[in-house]
């Protein structure tokens, strides 16, 4: 009954919710639910920085973006508006800085630049509506959580973090204690 | 349709008053549990760290929700702010039947006999509220042995030599040590301590017709999906409504005790599970809702006889609010420690609890529960990087070599650490929300800065490479250990309650949760505010006639 009652008014203020936002939300070719494809761009190549890719998968094929996006029409919607405004932010700045789009960037001088933000040094004109070591953060935070949390809310694709830490997954109910190692690898496998 | 007069209304189905609704209903009295929430399974959440009770980033499993109940704190500027549910300054315990103790890592621990005479013990500390219990360890013994068998906690008696006074074994033998207990066991006997395991609220061999524990790592802010994790919710509760005497309304919130001119309780005001306000009539009004909430509702019961809320005319209500301020250190093996071998807590540390030179009070150390990733994702050493490559390198590298001891400091009660009601905040039925405000005595840092130092040592000297450690102590205070907001007391003009949590001046208003704490033990508190869940309820049911209270 709780459950009901409960996605009952969490849809009731996302509806709400979205009509605001309806001007801002993804235009009708975006692949996403709430970014555009351009910002959704950002997001990625932000997000690889934070968990790059080496032996293990990081951040892009785990699909933290497709967390983030997810997220942002649920729990997350509250932050739609810093965002949008932190990704204006990052785009303007790194013009402004490196005279390039922040996608363009190779590797190296995007994690200058995240470096700068994350101690708050990009210039202080483009980050007036939003802090950018607030944004950092959060961007931090976000990313985190859809690479190590449960799958179930669109990251962590096929458990890579798990894999990547050797933990078992699926989580087998009764038997994690008792399956023999040679099982667990099969396991893994699969 | 009007409610039928039921002997007695409890509100609140957590650790207190799942008990107390279970004593009266054996006693023969009719009793409505109220819960604002519902039940919790393990089918709600799966093991899914981000809607974990310890990782609320998503929401709370164990509810509240985020959009009915928000609460508001001041910040140290002065400054107010509105928190959702599951936000980590609001302190939240759980919404749902059992609340804490369906989620809770299960640490069954008694508190020591000086933790019930603190000040007589330490004497006064400046800026604080500190004092002793009206009642004794002694007054309480049996008690705890009743919770320990009613719901059930593996142990093992004379394992800790510093424990209090038992006459009874416990009902369970008690875990064994994972394997970064082996280490440290062996590196704090050689340091002259003396480790012992936990002992638990989950079944080390099959109890009460539900199966033994099989040790999973996300047992710690998830419900059991085998049931044998012992809360209220599995033991005492159903036991209650077995007897046909307890009516479980759930989804309910309570918003106000009637206090008629008399200065009795005569029953509370309610929405149901469809937001309709109703009033239930009882003989006796029994508040569980722990701390926050408790304190919440009692300022919230306005009368003539009380303008400033029940049990509230010497302005005690919602004051000396306490949790636990948790210390330890963090420390990194040259090898794997990571067995499996859920929840990950099982070796523990008493020596620090109390007769710590120049300490007043102290804590118990354990080895930390197992974190799950993400939670990892953030334990790091000072100046570690956050992101990138090393952050990702050390989580899988390191994930399996970490080793911690860590545990809860006694805090200091202080006054301005309290509960109000806000005037200008209101939930979604139009309840004023409750405010909290003021922060831990300063104290705390210091007691937990000398834990944390014992703990490191103890973390090298098993032959962690790499420690570092974790203080706490700062900031507001609260938290899922939250008490002492109504605490009890021989005084009333120092106190809310007597010393059967007997509300001053309302002879049938009873308080049953850790409100009722003077002070708060060096322990997780949860056995504790089971055991004065049974205390409260046995002088009831020894003052009642048959057909009223009195």
């Amino acid at each position: 009954m709780r459950t009901n009652r409960r996605e009952f008014l969490y849809h009731l203020s996302l509806s709400c919710g979205s009509i605001l936002l309806i001007p801002a939300c993804a235009g009708n070719d975006s692949e996403w639910r709430f970014f555009s494809n351009e910002e959704a761009r950002i997001i990625i190549a932000f997000a690889e920085q934070i968990i790059p890719s080496d032996n293990d998968p990081g951040a892009t094929e785990a699909n933290v973006v497709n967390f983030i996006d997810k997220q942002l029409t649920g729990p997350y919607a509250r932050h739609r508006n810093e965002y949008r405004l932190g990704i204006s932010g990052i785009v303007s700045s790194s013009e402004a800085v490196y005279n390039k789009y922040f996608c363009d960037l190779d590797r190296d001088t995007q994690r200058d630049f995240m470096e700068q933000m994350e101690s708050g040094k990009l210039p202080e004109e483009f980050w007036k509506e939003i802090n950018q070591r607030t944004f950092f953060n959060m961007l931090l935070d976000h990313s985190m959580q859809g690479f190590y949390g449960s799958p179930r809310h669109g990251g962590n694709k096929n458990y890579a973090s798990y894999k990547m830490m050797k933990l078992d997954y699926p989580h087998v109910i009764g038997q994690n204690r008792y399956v023999s190692k040679c099982a667990t690898e099969k396991l893994r496998d699969t | 349709m009007k409610n039928k007069h039921v002997n007695a209304v409890v509100i609140g189905a957590g650790a207190g008053g799942g008990v107390a609704a279970k004593e009266l209903a054996f006693a023969g009295l009719s009793v409505v549990l109220f819960e604002r929430g519902g039940w919790a399974t393990y089918n709600d959440h799966d093991d899914d760290e981000l809607i974990s009770q310890r990782i609320t980033v998503l929401g709370n499993a164990f509810g509240p929700d985020d959009i009915r109940h928000p609460r508001v704190a001041v910040n140290s500027d002065g400054s107010t702010q509105v928190l959702r549910a599951s936000q980590g300054e609001y302190s939240n315990n759980a919404a749902c039947v059992g609340s804490g103790t369906v989620s809770y890592g299960a640490m069954g621990w008694r508190f020591m006999e000086k933790d019930f005479k603190m000040k007589s013990t330490y004497g006064h500390v400046e800026g604080s509220t500190l004092d002793d219990w009206p009642i004794t360890y002694h007054d309480l013994e049996p008690y705890y042995e009743k919770a320990e068998w009613e719901i059930g906690v593996s142990g093992k008696s004379g394992a800790n030599p510093f424990e209090a006074p038992r006459k009874k074994e416990y009902p369970m033998p008690p875990f064994a040590y994972n394997k970064s207990a082996n280490l440290l066991a062996d590196a704090a006997i050689k340091l002259g301590l003396h480790p012992f395991p936990i002992p638990m609220l989950r079944n080390s061999v099959s109890y009460d017709g539900r199966p033994a524990c099989y040790r999973m790592r996300s047992c710690v802010g998830f419900a059991c999906p085998v049931n044998a994790k012992n809360g209220t919710h599995n033991t005492v509760i159903p036991r209650a409504i077995a007897t046909g005497n307890c009516e479980l309304r759930t989804n309910c919130q309570v918003a106000e005790i009637i206090i008629d001119e008399k200065g009795r309780a005569t029953g509370v005001k309610y929405f149901d599970e469809n937001n309709r306000g109703r009033i239930q009539k009882a003989d006796i009004v029994i508040v569980a809702g722990a701390a926050i909430e408790t304190a919440r509702l009692l300022l919230n019961s306005k009368s003539n006889l009380f303008p400033d809320g029940a049990g509230n005319n010497n302005d005690w209500v919602g004051r000396n609010l306490q949790g636990h301020a948790y210390t330890g250190a963090f420390g990194l093996m040259n090898y794997d420690v990571y067995d499996d071998v859920g929840p990950g807590a099982t070796l523990a540390l008493s020596d620090f609890n109390h007769y710590n030179p120049g300490i007043v009070g102290g804590g118990v150390l354990c080895n930390e529960f197992t974190p799950m990733p993400y939670h990892f994702s953030k334990i790091r050493p000072p100046g570690a990087k956050r992101w990138g490559a090393e952050h990702k390198d050390f989580q899988r590298n390191q994930f399996k070599k970490l080793i911690q001891l860590i545990g809860p400091f006694q805090e200091i009660p202080n006054f301005e650490s309290r509960v109000t009601v806000d005037t200008g905040i209101k939930d979604y039925w139009g309840i004023p929300v409750a405010r909290l405000s003021g922060t831990r005595h300063n104290y705390d840092l210091t007691g937990c800065k000398f834990m944390s130092e014992r703990a490191e040592e103890i973390l090298k000297a098993a032959g962690a490479v790499y420690t570092w450690q974790s203080v706490g102590g700062r900031g507001r205070s609260g938290g899922q250990h939250q008490s002492g907001t109504a605490r009890m007391g021989n005084d009333p003009k120092t106190s809310v309650t007597n010393r059967y949590g007997q509300v001053h001046d309302i002879d049938n208003l009873f308080i049953a949760d850790g409100s009722l704490h003077v002070t708060n033990g060096g322990f997780n508190p949860v056995l504790t505010i089971m055991a004065l869940g049974y205390w409260v309820s046995d002088y009831i049911i020894k003052n009642w006639n048959g057909s009223k209270f009195r």
